[in-house]
């Protein structure tokens, strides 16, 4: 019994020291971005100048809506891609070159960035000799963050195919649904969560990506990653504080919202579930 | 009209397409810029492009190939002892998250399962808020009159780890290996965490009773059937920390000084301050060897991890 407690409360100590150490960097950069001193790690007193200062930084501002441009589009393009990959791999066992197929999904999520954006650029630049286009931009920005987006979408999306019980669509089949009807009304609404994790992921994966924006952007596309990385490579910064607050504000507030929407729909499902098998 | 579209709209819909749109995809994107920075790993460097590999001239196909990159980053010894770097530092994180992440992850699976999802909700959000701010919180928290470093430097802990080399001069903490290490560690962490947490929260509690029943001890059963059917997930946690590491780029250039050479900041410096692509596509070719026995593990274990049926048991 002794034991049992000395246990439980080892583990309670390991649990929250693991959590202090996550998210210290997290409230450290919330608390001095209030702080009255150009060098943000002593505190010196209360202050939003620094709030009132992102309001005139334009290159920040720019970065911002460049980023969630990308970021929206990358979101969407990468749920499309990565939902029929997951659907490749989990209804077909066998197809010419699954392997490859199987592997390069899962490829990008482990290859350092560097190598993928070195090696899209150089093909970039490659097909702009031939062809004329594309010009490094947003589009070019795009595309990196989509293969890597896409391989994250599929694997979540994987996760809760191979978790379905066929049998739902089995019976959808035997009722006279046509394929694409089974997948509309029963197999989409049953992995629409994972369509939303997967949606939030890469939306802030793509808002975050440092190095292939950096390959892969051309003059006048910065992003607000970049803006970032170049003001933080030089030292600290308030400014970066202040952003860095509200991104996490209001990505906090964003994930919150749609991880307690998700329970919520899926409660009521299994409750629907419920109640149809009691007819 | 409709008997002649019919084929085509077959080909065009369900498993065809469903198929075939990635796979293109990931082939022209994927595969084939690879193939191309192999291509200009070999090709010879001119004054604004590169040379093309095959020539065909006067009738007679030349195949010019430049090893010299290749040799070049074998022999010189600071390549090779960035090399050694990268993997040391890659292998050290790793141990470190694996250390910090297990009895993390075990706790969390062993928690009560009313307050598991807030837990592992827990886990996963500083993922959801930016790396690049997290990482960059540690320069303020590392930076002489930061909490940690206050708190290291307070605890007499900097001359600990000047004894072992990780930091050159005691109470100077940013822009050494610990820093690297720390901040590298930090960011993967969860990457452990998770799929260990995954194949512990599966883990047959009655396995334990029955160890127990015929007379282990819990540390004997924790060693001898927690461990071993928790092993896919060491291997796909140890894989995604460890493989990211060997190539990273923005946490060795913000946390790491220029004593910690890594060969994601060498690749980064020969394309953009030195220009030299060709030196900078050998640079990218090496590393992708470097991580291409660890890569092949993690697809393996990945792989039987989702195709093995739920419930079944080896």
């Amino acid at each position: 019994m002794k034991a049992a407690t000395l246990n439980r409360w080892f583990g309670r100590g390991w649990l929250s020291l693991g959590f202090l150490f996550l998210y210290l960097p997290i409230v450290a950069l919330v608390v001095f971005s209030f702080n009255d001193s150009a060098v943000p790690n002593v505190w010196r007193g209360f202050t939003f100048k620094w709030y009132v200062a992102l309001a005139s930084d334009v290159e920040l501002q720019a970065g911002l809506w460049l980023s969630l441009k990308i970021a929206f589009m990358t979101a969407c393009g990468s749920v499309v891609l990565g939902t029929m990959a997951a659907f490749a791999l989990v209804k077909y066992k066998r197809f010419f070159g699954r392997t490859w197929f199987s592997g390069m999904v899962n490829a990008p999520l482990v290859m350092p960035e560097v190598v993928v954006g070195l090696s899209l650029l150089l093909m970039l630049v490659s097909v702009q000799r031939a062809l004329g286009f594309p010009e490094r931009g947003m589009m070019t920005i795009w595309l990196g963050h989509l293969l890597l987006g896409m391989a994250y979408a599929a694997v979540i999306v994987q996760a809760r195919l191979s978790d379905l019980n066929p049998q739902l669509e089995e019976a959808a089949m035997d009722l006279g649904a046509r394929p694409h009807q089974v997948f509309w009304l029963v197999t989409l609404p049953l992995i629409g969560q994972s369509l939303v994790s997967a949606w939030l992921l890469t939306f802030t994966l793509s808002l975050d990506d440092v190095v292939l924006s950096a390959f892969l952007s051309g003059p006048g596309s910065t992003t607000m990653p970049l803006v970032i990385f170049s003001r933080a490579r030089l030292g600290l910064n308030p400014s970066v504080n202040a952003v860095a607050t509200l991104i996490i504000v209001v990505v906090s507030i964003g994930v919150l919202l749609a991880s307690y929407l998700i329970a919520r729909a899926e409660r009521q499902r299994l409750a629907d579930q419920a109640a149809a098998v009691r007819g | 009209m409709d008997r002649l579209l019919r084929p085509l709209t077959a080909l065009f819909t369900g498993r065809a397409l469903v198929i075939s749109v990635p796979f293109l995809f990931l082939c022209v994107f994927f595969l084939l810029p690879f193939l191309i920075v192999g291509k200009i790993s070999v090709s010879e460097m001119e004054t604004v492009s590169f040379k093309d590999v095959l020539t065909y001239k006067d009738g007679a196909l030349t195949l010019a190939l430049k090893f010299s990159n290749y040799v070049f980053i074998t022999e010189d010894a600071l390549y090779f002892k960035t090399y050694l770097a990268s993997l040391r530092y890659a292998a050290a994180t790793t141990l470190l998250c694996l250390f910090i992440g297990y009895p993390f992850a075990y706790f969390m699976a062993r928690a009560k399962s009313s307050v598991q999802p807030a837990l592992l909700m827990l886990v996963m959000l500083p993922f959801w808020t930016s790396f690049l701010l997290r990482v960059y919180a540690w320069r303020g928290l590392l930076t002489e009159g930061g909490w940690v470093a206050d708190l290291i430097v307070g605890m007499g802990l900097d001359q600990v780890l000047y004894a072992l080399g990780l930091i050159s001069t005691p109470g100077k903490l940013m822009h050494t290996p610990f820093s690297l290490v720390l901040g590298m560690t930090y960011t993967y962490l969860p990457f452990m965490i998770l799929p260990l947490y995954s194949t512990l929260a599966k883990m047959d509690l009655r396995l334990l009773e029955a160890a127990a029943d015929l007379g282990a001890t819990p540390w004997t059963a924790f060693w001898k059937i927690t461990v071993p059917l928790s092993k896919a997930g060491i291997i796909a946690g140890s894989m995604l920390v460890f493989i990211p590491c060997v190539g990273e780029f923005v946490i060795p250039e913000l946390l790491g000084g220029p004593e910690t050479l890594m060969i994601g900041r060498v690749l980064w410096d020969e394309f953009f301050s030195n220009n030299d692509w060709p030196m900078a596509s050998s640079v990218a070719v090496v590393m992708v060897l470097l991580i291409i026995v660890p890569l092949a593990l993690f697809n393996k274990y990945q792989a039987e991890a989702q195709e093995r049926p739920q419930g079944a048991r080896k």
